[in-house]
C-alpha cells in the first residue's frame, strides 16, 4: 500500500490490518510521553487547498507523535492565489523532499491526480463529495471499540448524503467490515442514483431508529436551505434531527456519532450530545490514533516508500475537472 | 532441544532469575512479542512455584522503535501491555532468539518511554551468535552455533534449526 486515496481500493483485510495497527497506536497516544521514534528523519507535509483545521491538526498530531517532522501548506497563504496549478505547487511542494503528502482538495480525484505526479505516498484528507478514508476509518475504528466489531450491526447514516464525502467513505468502509447500512434522509439530499450502493433507503428516522446499533448524523449545511434542497432548518430538525425524545428510543448500547464540526439544535440535540452512549469525542481522538497507523502503514509497512520509490511517470492532461460549482 | 529439555531450561533460568535478585522483590518480566510472551508466561509459573510469588508479566512490541524501519517492511504484531509502574523496577527482558541485538536494543528504547527500570536484564532461550551491537544475555536457555541463513524457531515442541525459506 503506497498511497491512501479512497475506502474504494481497499480489501476487508487492508482495512482490518490499519484498524489492528490502530491499538498499538491508541496505546502510545495514552502513555505520559505519546511520542516514538518510529518515522524520524521522514516528512510528512499537509497540501490543503481547502481549509479544514480540524483535519490538518489531527494528521499533524499524528505524524509529531510518530516524530516526522511535518510542513505545512495553506492556499490562503501560498502562490495558488497567484494562479499557479495544482501541479507546479506539488512539484514544487516534492522537490523540498517530502515522504508523503496529505491533500485536501473541494474537486473529486485531485489527491489521485497528484499521486500519480509524485514519488511520495499520498493521502486524501477528503475531495469534493468524493472520499474521506480517514474519516471512516476512525468512524469504524470507533464502532469497533465499542460493539467490538462491525459484522452484523446495522448503521442509519441521517442527513445530507448527497453533498457527504463522509457518507460515501463510512457506507464503503461499514459495509465491506460487514455491517448493514440504511441512508436516512429526504430524497432531495439523496444522490440522483444510488445504483451499486449496498444500501437500504428510508425517509422517515422514527421508523427505522429503535432497530439501529449506530446512528451517525452527518452536518447540515446552511447554505442548502438557499439551494431549496429542505424547506427550513426547524422542519429538517422535526424530520431528520436527533431529538432528546429521539435518543430516549434508541438501543440502549446504541452509539450517537458525527463527523463534526456540530450544528447543535439542528442535526443533533445539544442535550444528545451530552448522553454516555454519544461517542463524538471519542472519534476525534480515534483519529489521530487512526491517521498515525496510516503514516506508519504508508511509509513504514513496504520497502522504501517516498524517497527511495520508482520515478513517477509524468502524465500530460493533468488539470483536474471541476466537479461542483 | 525437545519440549523437555525447553521446561528444564526454563526452570533452570527462573531459579537463576530468582538467584540473581535475591528473591522476586520488585521483578517483572517483559516478553517482547511475539515469541518472548509465551516464554515470560512459563517463566512466570516457574518462579511462582520456586518463590512462591506472583511476578507481574508484560508483553512489548518494539516495531515503532526498529531502527530498520525502511529498509524492510515493518508492522507492530500486537498491542503493548506494561502492568506496573517501572521506575525503580528489576525488569527482565524475555526473548525467544538473541541473534543481532537489535530488537533488544529496541526494547531498552521503548522501556525508556515507560520508566526507569533500576536495573535491566536479558533472558533468552537461544543465543545463536551474529551480534551486531554490544549486547550479551544474562540468562541462557541454549547456545547454538548458527550460519547466518539458517533460521532457528522456538515452539512448545523444542527448538529447531532449518534453512531459510525464500
Amino acid at each position: 500500500m503506497k498511497h491512501l486515496l479512497g475506502v474504494e481500493d481497499l480489501e476487508r483485510s487492508d482495512l482490518e490490518e490499519l484498524l489492528r495497527i490502530t491499538d498499538s497506536m491508541v496505546e502510545v497516544s495514552q502513555r505520559a510521553m505519546p511520542r516514538v521514534p518510529a518515522l524520524r528523519g521522514r516528512t510528512v507535509v499537509s497540501v490543503f487547498f481547502e481549509d479544514s483545521t480540524r483535519t490538518r491538526l489531527s494528521f499533524e498530531a499524528a505524524a509529531k507523535r510518530l516524530s516526522a517532522d511535518t510542513m505545512s501548506f495553506s492556499v490562503g497563504t501560498s502562490s495558488v492565489k497567484k494562479g499557479e496549478s495544482v501541479r507546479d505547487t506539488v512539484e514544487t511542494i516534492e522537490a523540498m523532499g517530502v515522504d508523503a503528502m496529505v491533500v485536501r482538495h473541494r474537486s473529486a480525484g485531485v489527491p489521485d491526480q497528484i499521486a500519480r505526479w509524485t514519488s511520495c505516498s499520498v493521502i486524501n484528507a477528503g475531495d469534493g463529495w468524493h472520499q474521506h478514508p480517514t474519516q471512516a476509518l476512525l468512524d469504524s475504528y470507533t464502532i469497533r471499540a465499542h460493539l467490538g466489531g462491525l459484522d452484523g450491526r446495522r448503521i442509519a447514516i441521517v442527513g445530507d448524503v448527497k453533498h457527504s464525502r463522509v457518507a460515501r467513505s463510512d457506507v464503503q468502509a461499514f459495509t465491506l467490515l460487514g455491517a448493514s447500512v440504511t441512508l436516512v434522509a429526504p430524497p432531495t439530499l439523496l444522490p440522483p442514483s444510488l445504483e451499486g450502493w449496498p444500501v437500504e433507503v428510508s425517509h422517515d428516522l422514527d421508523a427505522v431508529l429503535a432497530d439501529q446499533d449506530v446512528v451517525y448524523l452527518l452536518r447540515m449545511q446552511r447554505e442548502r436551505m438557499t439551494e431549496a434542497l429542505v424547506p427550513s432548518l426547524r422542519e429538517y430538525t422535526a424530520c431528520f434531527g436527533l431529538t432528546i425524545q429521539r435518543a430516549a428510543r434508541l438501543a440502549p448500547h446504541a452509539l450517537v456519532m458525527h463527523p463534526g464540526p456540530m450544528n447543535r439544535g439542528v442535526e443533533i440535540a445539544a442535550e444528545v450530545t451530552d448522553l454516555p452512549n454519544a461517542v463524538i469525542a471519542e472519534q476525534v481522538r480515534n483519529g489521530v490514533a487512526v491517521r498515525m497507523a496510516v503514516l506508519f502503514r504508508l511509509l513504514a509497512g513496504t520497502e522504501l516508500g517516498g524517497a527511495g520509490a520508482a520515478a513517477p511517470v509524468p502524465e500530460v492532461n493533468a488539470e483536474p475537472g471541476e466537479d461542483h460549482g | 532441544m525437545d519440549a523437555g529439555d525447553l521446561q528444564r531450561a526454563i526452570w533452570r533460568i527462573a531459579h537463576e532469575i530468582a538467584e540473581r535478585n535475591h528473591g522476586l522483590q520488585g521483578v517483572v518480566l517483559i516478553g517482547l512479542q511475539t515469541g518472548g510472551v509465551p516464554l515470560a508466561h512459563k517463566l512466570a509459573e516457574s518462579l511462582r512455584q520456586i518463590e512462591d510469588i506472583a511476578v507481574p508479566v508484560g508483553s512489548l512490541d518494539v516495531a515503532l522503535y526498529r531502527d530498520d524501519i525502511g529498509l524492510r517492511p515493518v508492522l507492530p504484531e500486537a498491542v503493548t501491555e506494561i502492568p506496573v509502574d517501572l521506575d525503580g523496577a528489576v525488569v527482565v527482558l524475555v526473548d525467544d532468539v538473541l541473534f543481532t541485538g537489535r530488537t533488544i536494543r529496541a526494547a531498552l528504547n521503548a522501556l525508556a518511554d515507560y520508566g526507569r527500570p533500576r536495573v535491566v536484564q536479558l533472558a533468552v532461550m537461544v543465543d545463536r551468535g551474529h551480534r551486531e551491537l554490544p549486547i550479551r544475555p544474562d540468562f541462557v536457555g541454549k547456545n547454538l552455533p548458527t550460519r547466518r541463513d539458517e533460521v532457528v524457531d522456538v515452539t512448545e515442541e523444542g527448538v529447531d534449526l532449518g534453512e531459510m525459506h525464500r
